[in-house]
């Protein structure tokens, strides 16, 4: 983790900008993808354990997105939908959606991430966690992108911009 | 894309029609608005007021507060404030990741046109300036499909309105703790204010094919009861912030 994260910070660093297209990247993908996710092309990731189902932002997500500075999150007791908003996060003067990756009831909301938002920076699948879900649709875990599938992801998208 | 013209439209009816179009139009915007009405401040959307604003010059002289849906930082807006908007599909921009900085990179790189060779501009950490004087603020706001990038320029400002905003505690690295004064700068004093929208136009006609559009349009096709975030905060609200330094 460690020495990918550093590999990230420096390709960052390194990113060599096309002079006619100056808000090309040409860096390759190094951000950290976990095994045991699964994952949304709108890049968040879902933790499917018994009963819940725990979702967040990727490494991919928060390192494009930049120093996260504020956290919107619903509260606990209301739904989520599939594909559809259910809060945001401001980070270099944009708000950015995030979309839930499956649909069910919020039964816990990471009340801490108000008071310390850059957590979704430093620590994106454990303590940066956003929301955990009661499924209503397990099946829709299924149509989600496992660890490869979202790496190769990252990298096409990353290379096709 | 289509683009729509006002001259000293309400910030908040100009926030509220950005905010539906990015929410509910599948289509692709240029919004400028040559100067709003009354001076108003400006909140983004994490904004709180007792750490950016002196609540009691503001209420004392009832000076309108909106929080508005984008991110970013604090303006007050008045005549002398020209706002130039583009709300875009995903792939409206050819290699366009749809991430805060190319954003605004792309955003700076039409703006290059518009002042080419005029007062050494460029993008620093966000916003736009002439050498090291902000001139125009940047917000974004980014969905599923589309994001929005407005900016407002200081064509010309009322140095009194700048009492009613704290330095704040979020700043950018070459500000180094300037005050309002030393910080920014007026666009007037490089460009008037017909050039200024209509090379920011012809920047735009540069990648877009542009088409005007009526705002009365819009409201006539309306199929859905949108409800937008941005609002004006009331004065207990202002009051409570005060209270409790929020």
């Amino acid at each position: 983790m460690a020495l990918r994260m550093w590999a990230s910070s420096t390709a960052n660093a390194l990113k060599i900008s096309c002079a006619s297209k100056p808000y090309l990247s040409l860096s390759r993908c190094f951000s950290t993808v976990l095994d045991g996710l699964k994952y949304a092309e709108s890049h968040e990731w879902v933790k499917h354990e018994g009963s819940v189902a725990t979702i967040g932002i990727t490494d991919h997500a928060q390192d494009h997105l930049g120093e996260v500075v504020f956290v919107e999150l619903p509260e606990p007791g209301g739904s989520v939908s599939k594909g559809k908003g259910f809060g945001a996060v401001e980070s270099v003067k944009a708000t950015s959606d995030i979309n839930s990756p499956i649909s069910g009831e919020i039964v816990e909301v990471n009340s801490k991430l108000s008071e310390a938002p850059g957590m979704i920076n430093s620590s994106p699948y454990e303590e940066g966690w956003m929301i955990k879900v009661k499924p209503s649709s397990p099946s829709e875990l299924e149509s989600l992108m496992g660890s490869k599938e979202y790496t190769k992801f990252c990298e096409e998208e990353d290379a096709s911009h | 894309m289509n683009l729509m013209r006002f001259k000293g439209l309400p910030i908040l009816k100009q926030l509220h029609i950005e905010e539906q179009l990015l929410r509910t139009s599948s289509e692709n915007w240029c919004i400028i608005n040559d100067g709003t009405n009354d001076p108003t401040i400006v909140m983004g959307v994490s904004g709180k007021p007792a750490e950016l604003l002196e609540i009691e010059s503001v209420l004392r002289d009832q000076v309108p507060v909106i929080r508005r849906f984008t991110g970013g930082g604090t303006v007050i807006v008045d005549p002398g404030t020209i706002f130039v908007t583009f709300i875009c599909n995903k792939e409206a921009v050819p290699d366009l990741q749809p991430y805060p900085r190319p954003i605004m990179s792309w955003s700076s790189s039409l703006y290059s046109k518009v002042f080419q060779g005029i007062g050494d501009f460029h993008l620093r950490e966000n916003d736009y300036v002439f050498g090291n004087h902000k001139f125009g603020g940047n917000a974004q706001s980014i969905t599923k499909t589309k994001w929005i990038h407005h900016t407002s320029f200081l064509w010309d400002f009322d140095v009194r309105n700048m009492a009613y905003l704290k330095l704040p505690k979020r700043a950018p690295a070459y500000r180094s703790a300037r005050g309002h004064l030393d910080f920014i700068c007026r666009l007037k004093d490089y460009m008037s204010r017909s050039t200024f929208i209509d090379k920011t136009v012809e920047a735009a006609r540069t990648q877009f094919l542009l088409r005007s559009f009526e705002l009365g349009t819009i409201e006539n096709c309306s199929e859905t009861e949108f409800r937008p975030s941005t609002r004006f905060l009331t004065n207990e609200e202002l009051e409570a912030a005060a209270v409790a330094g929020q």
